[in-house]
């Protein structure tokens, strides 16, 4: 049975069991004189039972899908003869896609090796056995623990307790898959980083000023050496982010300044939710905006006036990224801004001075380090976007200042490395996952930066 | 006398300090203008690509099905059906309605209509084996140029791709009716195509609605259940903080990191299938679970803890308190936080190329396990597209999306304004 189906059954089976664990109880409690001679209402002895019959049943099923593919294909591997078996990585993952294609019936069996094709039916015999022990496993398991829960009802237990206890832990494992999550980022970069620098040293690749990551396909092609110096994506990624930041912190803090001290209660009313429209739109729109309206202008506007703009220039990327901030730039800001006690204002005000000199002079100092942390906040998020740049950037890795150049950043080489023709275990491959563990950190450093400016700012007025 | 000066100084200041005031006042309207209206710019400029994508060419033929101009005896013999020649009985119908189109113009005529309109007529014959012998009036696909040269009648930026004779006599036809532009059914009706004439949102749709519908019965439970462990049980530990740390850490972690974790975890290590929306859909849990969670906690402390203390006061137990009383009254909150997840969710595409959802698929998907791909993915699809009526359908594609965000923002707003409470 596939393990969707499994699920519900299993799901039915606790309901069930909640069933016979609510009669049983009541059955139990009626002879004593009514339910109220349970330690628990009859409710939780229900509950009791179908956690038992569920949980263990749920996590068989999840442990054995998850490990099944792997299981089965090292016993396939494992029967080819020794002639067959793959070398590497790469071959052996060729190889497995032969023998499941023939499975499936994709390729033809006739021209295949037998040994392949033995291998494959064995693929099948495999896939049909697992599935039929998976079914019989966990409908046991729920069966059987539904029956011990059932069977153990007693009107002294006090099943509330142990359901209330249970759920949490359930509870306790949600928030706890955020650590999990965390550990599963650092785990995926890290491992395949961490092999990326055994073929290319870590000097090179933070250090280096040419990247161009097209290595050689067979030993014996004329090709480029790959060449993977970081330098050339951080200084694009880091000019693109740089003028967003300039359209988007002058824009989102002036409108955030305007909105909380000058706006009536009325035009902030339409304005504020106007503005977060357009955090609301997905980034895929901005990209196709950046790509097909604004660059095709930009480099229009710098032909018309004698100056020569690529099509894809660093400048369209980066103010589309700019319009796109403005709101979380202007949202972070309007919190801190309102944040500064009135008493500041009404001190300032009464000693003579305009509105904006208390904005310049009293309000913007004491909400400066809560501004500031909203910026890196917004700069961290300018760095990891990724559509607009996969859309509007190039690919080209210029080491250059100019804003009409093309340049390339970390995010859009993630992508290009990553979604073309894939090799295993080629540096071009595991590049990508050295390029995410660099924006990982530096995100990471600027979050936490940020967050700590934020949180140590906020408390000194609450 | 001093005083006088002073009192002098800060009046002869005066009227510099309000110009000063004026023109503050005047940058603040100036950055909502420029907010504003970098806005209006891409709505217009998104309407005014895309409208035309959801409009399709059509041409209205009788089309003469005569037995030997196709090699057809009988349409209901498969094999005669595959030998048989569609293109004739088309090329011929559209000669008729052309005056002064020679055999020497065969080719041209042909490169008007659409290479898919054979197969529909085709599979009309085979539903229809009666119809062979007769002529029908029929209303087929035009070819992509004859689109985007009737869609933009007069701007000589589209026209290219026809010849001189070619848009000649599309005008004539146009006068003549023969060429029709309508409503763009087939946007509507199918999945990705090579040919943008036929290409559809359905399967990109479908997609999304898939993708979406795991990331929701995921992440809506767990980002609950974390949120109430957080706001009511969590004690006040290391661990705890650090859980703390880690989802604001999360909320502000690049998408496409995300996408990375998708493929080495669930594809690399669980050997997940690629392109499927299962793992499109537990990669966006991972995402909005954050937002979810840190949503949710604030729809938690905004219960106020009176109905806690009169609760526990008649007796209720810890788990009671929260799951018969806090829950109901924050649950509200907790949906309004989580559409907008959701809707944060629906847009998101960076993570889901990494995972392979960027595959072109031309079937509707069928199930989680099928090769899919989502809408703001097919919009980046078509988006690359150098060809003019693939930008137009992907601006219709984006109109289609941002209506879904719309809706489910004005849903979330409905729900927080009909069912949140003030304490």
């Amino acid at each position: 049975m596939q393990p969707a189906n499994l699920l519900l059954i299993t799901l039915a089976f606790a309901a069930i069991a909640y069933g016979f664990g609510y009669f049983r109880s009541r059955a139990l409690a009626m002879p004593l004189g009514g339910i109220r001679h349970l330690k628990s209402l009859p409710f939780y002895y229900g509950a009791r039972a179908a956690l038992w019959c569920g949980i263990p049943a749920l996590i068989v099923l999840g442990l054995w899908a998850a490990f099944q593919g792997h299981v089965i294909q090292t016993l396939v591997i494992g029967t080819l003869p020794e002639n067959l078996l793959p070398s590497n990585e790469g071959e052996a993952s060729l190889l497995l896609s032969k023998i499941s294609n023939i499975a499936s019936g994709a390729l033809p069996r006739d021209f295949a090796d037998p040994a392949i094709v033995k291998a494959a039916d064995l693929l099948i015999r495999l896939r049909e056995q697992s599935l039929m022990y998976m079914t019989a496993l966990v409908v046991a398991v729920a069966v059987l623990a539904g029956f011990i829960a059932w069977v153990r009802i007693r009107p002294t237990l006090n099943a509330r307790v142990q359901v209330e206890a249970t759920l949490k832990w359930i509870f306790f494992s949600c928030a706890a898959l955020a650590i999990l999550t965390t550990v599963g980022i650092i785990f995926s970069v890290a491992l395949e980083t961490f092999r990326f620098f055994q073929k290319i040293s870590f000097i090179d690749f933070i250090f280096g000023s040419h990247w161009s990551p097209q290595t050689a396909l067979r030993a014996d092609q004329v090709a480029a050496e790959g060449a993977f110096g970081m330098i050339p994506l951080f200084t694009g990624t880091l000019l693109i982010s740089a003028i967003a930041m300039l359209v988007a912190v002058p824009v989102g803090l002036m409108s955030a300044v305007y909105l909380s001290e000058y706006a009536n209660p009325r035009v902030r009313g339409i304005v504020k939710p106007l503005l977060e429209m357009l955090a609301g739109v997905p980034t895929v729109v901005y990209g196709f905006f950046a790509a097909l309206t604004v660059a095709p202008f930009i480099s229009d506007l710098a032909a018309s006036l004698g100056i020569e703009a690529s099509s894809q220039s660093a400048l369209a990327a980066g103010a589309v990224m700019g319009i796109m901030i403005i709101p979380f730039v202007s949202s972070l800001s309007d919190d801190v801004i309102n944040a500064v006690p009135q008493s500041l204002r009404d001190g300032s005000l009464a000693l003579g001075a305009t509105q904006s000199e208390t904005m310049k002079k009293v309000i913007f100092p004491a909400a400066l380090p809560g501004i500031m942390g909203g910026i890196l906040l917004a700069v961290s998020r300018a760095i990891g976007e990724t559509m607009i740049v996969v859309m509007a950037a190039g690919l080209a890795a210029n080491l250059t200042a100019n804003p009409l150049e093309t340049v390339t950043t970390v995010t859009v080489q993630i992508v290009t490395l990553l979604t073309g023709d894939q090799e295993f275990d080629s540096a071009k491959t595991l590049a990508a996952f050295a390029l995410g563990a660099m924006l990982f950190l530096s995100t990471l450093v600027l979050n936490i930066l940020a967050l700590h400016i934020v949180r140590k700012y906020r408390e000194q007025y609450d | 006398m001093t005083n006088h000066t002073q009192a002098e100084i800060v009046r002869q200041s005066l009227k510099k300090r309000y110009r000063k005031e004026k023109r503050f006042r005047a940058y603040g309207i100036l950055a909502i203008a420029i907010a504003l209206s970098a806005l209006v710019v891409l709505f217009t400029d998104i309407i005014g690509k895309g409208y035309t994508g959801f409009m399709k060419t059509s041409l209205n033929l009788e089309v003469e099905l005569n037995q030997e101009m196709m090699f057809l005896d009988d349409a209901t013999d498969p094999k005669q059906i595959r030998m048989a020649d569609f293109v004739e009985p088309l090329v011929q119908a559209l000669m008729k309605e052309i005056p002064g189109a020679t055999e020497a113009d065969r080719d041209e005529v042909r490169t008007l209509i659409n290479p898919y309109a054979s197969a529909d007529l085709r599979e009309a014959l085979v539903n229809n084996p009666e119809w062979l012998g007769t002529t029908r009036e029929m209303n087929l696909l035009a070819h992509t140029d004859v689109d985007v040269y009737a869609k933009h009648a007069g701007d000589s930026a589209y026209s290219i791709k026809l010849s001189e004779q070619q848009r000649e006599w599309v005008d004539q036809l146009v006068e003549k009716g023969v060429v029709e532009v309508g409503f763009n059914d087939t946007f509507f009706k199918g999945g990705d195509s090579r040919d943008p004439s036929r290409a559809g949102i359905l399967g990109a749709v479908v997609g999304s609605l898939l993708t979406m519908f795991i990331t929701l019965i995921l992440s809506f439970p767990i980002g609950v259940a974390a949120a109430i462990y957080l706001e009511e049980f969590a004690p006040q530990n290391k661990l705890t903080d650090f859980i703390e740390v880690n989802i604001n850490n999360l909320a502000a972690v690049p998408s496409i990191i995300f996408g990375l974790l998708g493929l080495a975890v669930f594809i690399g290590l669980f050997g997940m299938p690629r392109s499927v929306p299962v793992v499109g859909g537990l990669v966006l849990t991972l995402m909005t679970l954050p937002t979810i969670i840190i949503s949710s906690r604030a729809a938690i402390k905004s219960v106020p803890p009176s109905i806690r203390e009169a609760a526990s006061g008649i007796g209720a137990s810890k788990m009671q308190v929260v799951l018969h009383h806090v829950l109901p009254l924050a649950l509200p909150g907790m949906l309004t936080g989580s559409i907008i997840g959701m809707a944060q969710a629906l847009g998101e595409t960076a993570p889901l190329l990494l995972i392979g959802m960027v595959a072109f698929i031309v079937d509707v998907p069928n199930g989680f396990l099928d090769s899919a791909t989502v809408l703001p993915v097919q919009v980046f699809l078509w988006a690359g597209s150098p060809e003019l009526a693939f930008i137009e359908r992907a601006s219709a594609a984006i109109m289609v999306l941002l209506s879904f965000l719309i809706s489910m923002n004005a849903l979330a707003i409905w729900l927080r304004k009909r069912l949140e409470r003030r304490w």
